[in-house]
């Protein structure tokens, strides 16, 4: 049996949650909406339209470009992708290739083993999306509500290693959209879309079934430096594109059953071929969707009816400071001036608003001298409506508590501990299913605390604490 | 209807406003004296595709690639047979807005692809001045239409020549402004970064009161100007000192003598009037035509691409064969393989093209020359030779592929028909460009000559 290593890269594509579309003044908002109601000449390509973009639309672009760590070119330019399609009302979409508005960035992920591991970023671009088909019976419906909808495409190099980096960069870029206020990034709604480019290839030396360079990763959207070969000189000689596949889960599920069959393949001798398949859910299997003769010819051009951006050091500096703070900037902060641990910075800027509810609760909780480490703890371990609770009650809440001398978590679960040692009958009845003995447990902490503990947090440790030991 | 013994529609518009505002005639009497004549000749000119009847405003032909809301665009192809636009072109709002009324639709080449007319599926436009030869192309329709006095005046589009080249065959003036200073925004586009929309018009002084009304900034055209603006208020002032350029390579092999002639006498007539006569180079001219077909196809590739017969028009058999030898030619040129090679290429012919005129312009002021080789043909000679059709536009393209504007101006006959004299200035330079345009044309005034056409009462 050899070894061999996945090489994976990524294609994202975000679309953005501006007022307007790409190129036109008509809604963007098209989700649940009448059919072809949100559509002017512009979005359905009648004759003698032309398009004129989105200045919102690029700017959010620039940020998730700025905020995965990528260069934004002084000069960028729309070109059209010529292709034919019933959804793509132009016969081409406004897209970029080769002047692409950021590009190469980084983004750290962790992999299975926990270490840290950097992705490369070739680009972030900007382009439109197409119009929506429903197949019913013989006929084909289409909607032009989605079409000229801005749309944000991040590529990576083909730096994924296993499924735990793609699950990790999927949520980080999920993550940033959401704090940088442009994207839902909602795969289930379609605002997300993933697709993977896989390989695998032989951990040995020599690579003799390899070529050179990044031909079959790089396909149509190298930006033409050749940074990508610095670090994978070598690639396998085909890539399987796993396309349509609208669940994070799926996805996950059809990249693992594609590195088991390719690797299966090749232990067998078989040779792979280069292709786009899709995930069977029912079956829990890849199929082939389409086989690439050869790559398609888009006849790329940059688009007459479009100049070209300049985009001044003023401006990306000012989009710099408009940016929302970023997950990992938070994280830091959080670490250096609350003393917090990574951890829990982590699950505190899972959200903005999270965070946000924290550094209120902070801000309050001060004037109590409530210590900001008290305020992640109760967040993090408390589970309640932060809908309902604003802040300022939660420190009131947390405050009285404090004053009625209950017990902080770390000493309760402490006592809960011994309450489960000293009563292996109740946590043998609760096990056969009697869950009142619970209550006999909770009863048993309040005496030891003689009144001290809060007696709903005592019962939910030691909910958390029985059933973890099954 | 008359006035001071001329027929309304022999008036300029620039005669027909000042003659509106004093109530010399009504603006019903105006438009069916225009309806009238339109409906009559175009029997035999085949100059419209689509005549309407309207009773008030300044009645004006518009070329069929221009989109009128709910009336009819052909673009003069099949495709487009029954294509009823559900909004207008913006210089049809700006038109409108100055109480400007469409009389019809004009014939043309199909989507502008011609210089003869002859392409369009509507029929072959005839010259008014000799009805066996073709009107110039692609404002077929436009430029006979007013040769014939058909309309006040009318819209054009030129990518290659497109309006100067007819006007130049049909004897009456033709403006192809700076990319940019006209909203193409409604204009279906041929060949986008070469397309822009212009004036054909019984004088330069019309053309320029045209120009003022359809340019300016647009909001729904990125490449729209949004700070210049033409104004024709100098364009009456003397050339005295002013340098005219004559390109050698426009006076070389392949002109006809008669042209030649023709155009020697219009530049010392403009010496006459005291502009100096200095001798340019345009080195790169003999290029142009080849860099303009593969940079005019490849975006018409594209462009034409949405004509899959899905939302609107017919099915895509229904291109005619210029057309669809036009597509192949650009879908070949941007492939894979060919694209540094054509494409490329050609990208960069035009950026020295640009510079030619950039140095030009630094010893004159505007460039004299030709408009075209040869005056109008006889209708079918060049059909079944595409290439000579294309070489013909030989000194009209350049000023496309470096977006600066051209007109041109009656300059008397040859062989009994109308010579154009051409005259091209750097980028944004309309208001010079009217000034000596206007100038050579009252000092000459071939405009006054008028194709004899009969109309029974």
């Amino acid at each position: 049996m050899n070894n061999y290593e996945p090489i994976i890269g990524l294609e994202v594509h975000v679309e953005l949650s501006t007022r307007s579309k790409m190129f036109c003044s008509c809604s963007a908002d098209y989700f649940g909406k009448e059919s072809n109601t949100h559509t002017c000449p512009v979005c359905l390509g009648l004759p003698g339209a032309l398009p004129v973009p989105n200045k919102a639309a690029l700017e959010n672009c620039m940020k998730l470009g700025l905020a995965l760590g990528c260069k934004i070119s002084d000069e960028s330019r729309f070109e059209r992708k010529n292709y034919f399609y019933p959804d793509l009302p132009k016969g081409y979409q406004i897209s970029q290739y080769r002047w692409p508005l950021c590009k190469s960035g980084i983004v750290k992920v962790r992999n299975k083993i926990g270490e840290v591991r950097e992705i490369r970023i070739n680009r972030v671009h900007q382009e439109e999306d197409t119009g929506k088909l429903t197949h019913s019976g013989e006929n084909t419906l289409i909607d032009y509500n989605r079409s000229g909808v801005p749309l944000v495409e991040i590529v990576t190099e083909p730096d994924f290693r296993d499924t735990e980096e793609i699950r990790d960069y999927a949520k980080k870029i999920q993550q940033i959209c959401r704090y940088l206020g442009i994207s839902n990034a909602d795969m289930e709604k379609g605002d997300m879309r993933l697709e993977a480019n896989v390989s695998v290839r032989k951990v040995t030396a020599g690579h003799p079934e390899l070529v050179e360079g990044s031909l079959a990763h790089a396909g149509p959207t190298s930006v033409g430096d050749s940074s990508s070969t610095t670090r994978n000189d070598m690639l396998p000689p085909y890539r399987v594109e796993l396309k349509n596949i609208n669940s994070f889960r799926f996805m996950v599920a059809a990249v693992e059953y594609e590195i088991r069959r390719q690797i299966e393949a090749l232990d067998k001798g078989e040779r792979l071929i280069q292709e786009t398949r899709g995930w069977n859910e029912n079956k829990k299997q890849t199929y082939t969707q389409r086989v690439k003769e050869e790559a398609n010819d888009y006849r790329y051009f940059a688009d007459p009816d479009l100049t070209e951006m300049i985009v001044d050091s003023d401006s990306v500096k000012k989009t710099k400071e408009e940016m929302q703070e970023l997950p990992v900037d938070k994280q830091k902060r959080f670490v250096a001036s609350y003393g917090l641990s990574e951890t829990q910075a982590i699950m505190l800027t899972d959200t903005r608003e999270f965070a946000d509810y924290f550094e209120e609760a902070v801000r309050v909780g001060k004037e109590y001298s409530l210590q900001p480490t008290k305020v992640a703890n109760t967040l993090i371990n408390k589970k309640f409506n932060r809908d309902e609770i604003l802040p300022a009650k939660f420190v009131e809440m947390l405050v009285g508590e404090q004053e009625k001398g209950v017990l902080p978590d770390e000493e309760l679960e402490k006592i809960i501990a011994q309450a489960i040692t000293d009563n292996p009958q109740a946590v043998a009845d609760y096990k056969k299913g009697k869950e009142s003995s619970v209550q006999f447990l909770v009863g048993q902490v309040m005496k030891f605390t003689h009144g001290k503990a809060d007696p709903n947090r005592a019962k939910e440790l030691l909910t958390e604490k029985l059933s973890s030991r099954v | 209807m008359t006035h001071k013994n001329m027929e309304i529609t022999e008036l300029t518009l620039t005669q027909i406003l000042k003659a509106l505002e004093e109530k010399e005639f009504s603006e019903e009497e105006l438009n069916s004296a225009y309806v009238k004549r339109a409906q009559v000749l175009n029997a035999g000119l085949n100059a419209y595709v689509t005549v309407l009847e309207p009773y008030e405003g300044i009645p004006a032909a518009i070329k069929d690639v221009i989109v009128t809301k709910d009336v009819k665009t052909t673009a003069g192809s099949k495709i487009l047979e029954n294509f009823l636009p559900p909004y207008s072109a913006t210089v049809i709002d700006k038109l409108e807005s100055h109480n400007v009324s469409v009389l019809g639709k004009t014939n043309c080449d199909e989507f502008a692809m011609g210089s003869s007319g002859e392409n369009s599926a509507y029929g072959v436009t005839h010259n008014p001045w000799d009805t066996g030869k073709v009107p110039g192309g692609s404002s077929s329709g436009s430029a006979a239409a007013v040769s014939g006095d058909m309309c006040v005046f009318a819209l054009g589009s030129d990518t290659g020549g497109s309006i100067r080249q007819p006007a130049s065959f049909c004897g009456v003036v033709g403006l192809k402004p700076t990319y940019g200073l006209i909203s193409r925004y409604g204009l279906i586009a041929y060949a986008s970064s070469l397309d822009c929309v212009g004036p054909i018009a019984k004088s330069v002084e019309d053309a320029g009161q045209v120009l003022e009304w359809i340019s300016g900034p647009d909001g729904k055209d990125s490449n729209c100007s949004k700070s210049f603006t033409f104004s024709r208020e100098k364009i009456k002032d003397g050339i005295k000192g002013l340098r005219v350029g004559v390109p050698k390579e426009y006076l070389g092999e392949g002109l006809e003598e008669g042209v030649k002639e023709t155009i020697k006498s219009a530049l010392s007539k403009l010496e006459s009037l005291g502009a100096e006569l200095i001798y340019v180079d345009l080195p790169h001219s003999e290029y142009a035509i080849a860099a303009y077909y593969i940079i005019a196809t490849s975006e018409a590739s594209s462009n034409l691409a949405r004509l899959d017969g899905i939302r609107f028009g017919g099915n895509r058999d229904l291109f005619g064969a210029e057309v669809k030898r036009r597509i192949m030619l650009g879908t070949f040129s941007l492939s894979v393989g060919y694209y540094d090679d054509y494409f490329a290429r050609a990208a960069k012919v035009r950026t020295l093209i640009i510079k030619d005129f950039e140095k030009a312009f630094k010893k004159c002021d505007i460039i004299a020359g030709p408009v075209s080789p040869t005056v109008a043909w006889n209708i079918g000679a060049k059909v079944n030779d595409p290439l000579a059709m294309y070489l013909s536009d030989i000194y009209t393209v350049p000023a496309n592929l470096a977006g600066i504007p051209g007109i041109s101006v009656p300059a008397g006959f040859s062989d009994g028909l109308p010579v154009g004299l051409q005259f091209l200035g750097p980028k944004w330079s309309e208001e010079k460009l009217l000034q000596v345009a206007y100038n050579y044309e009252q000092s000459a005034e071939w405009n006054k000559q008028k194709p004899n056409l009969t109309v029974s009462p």
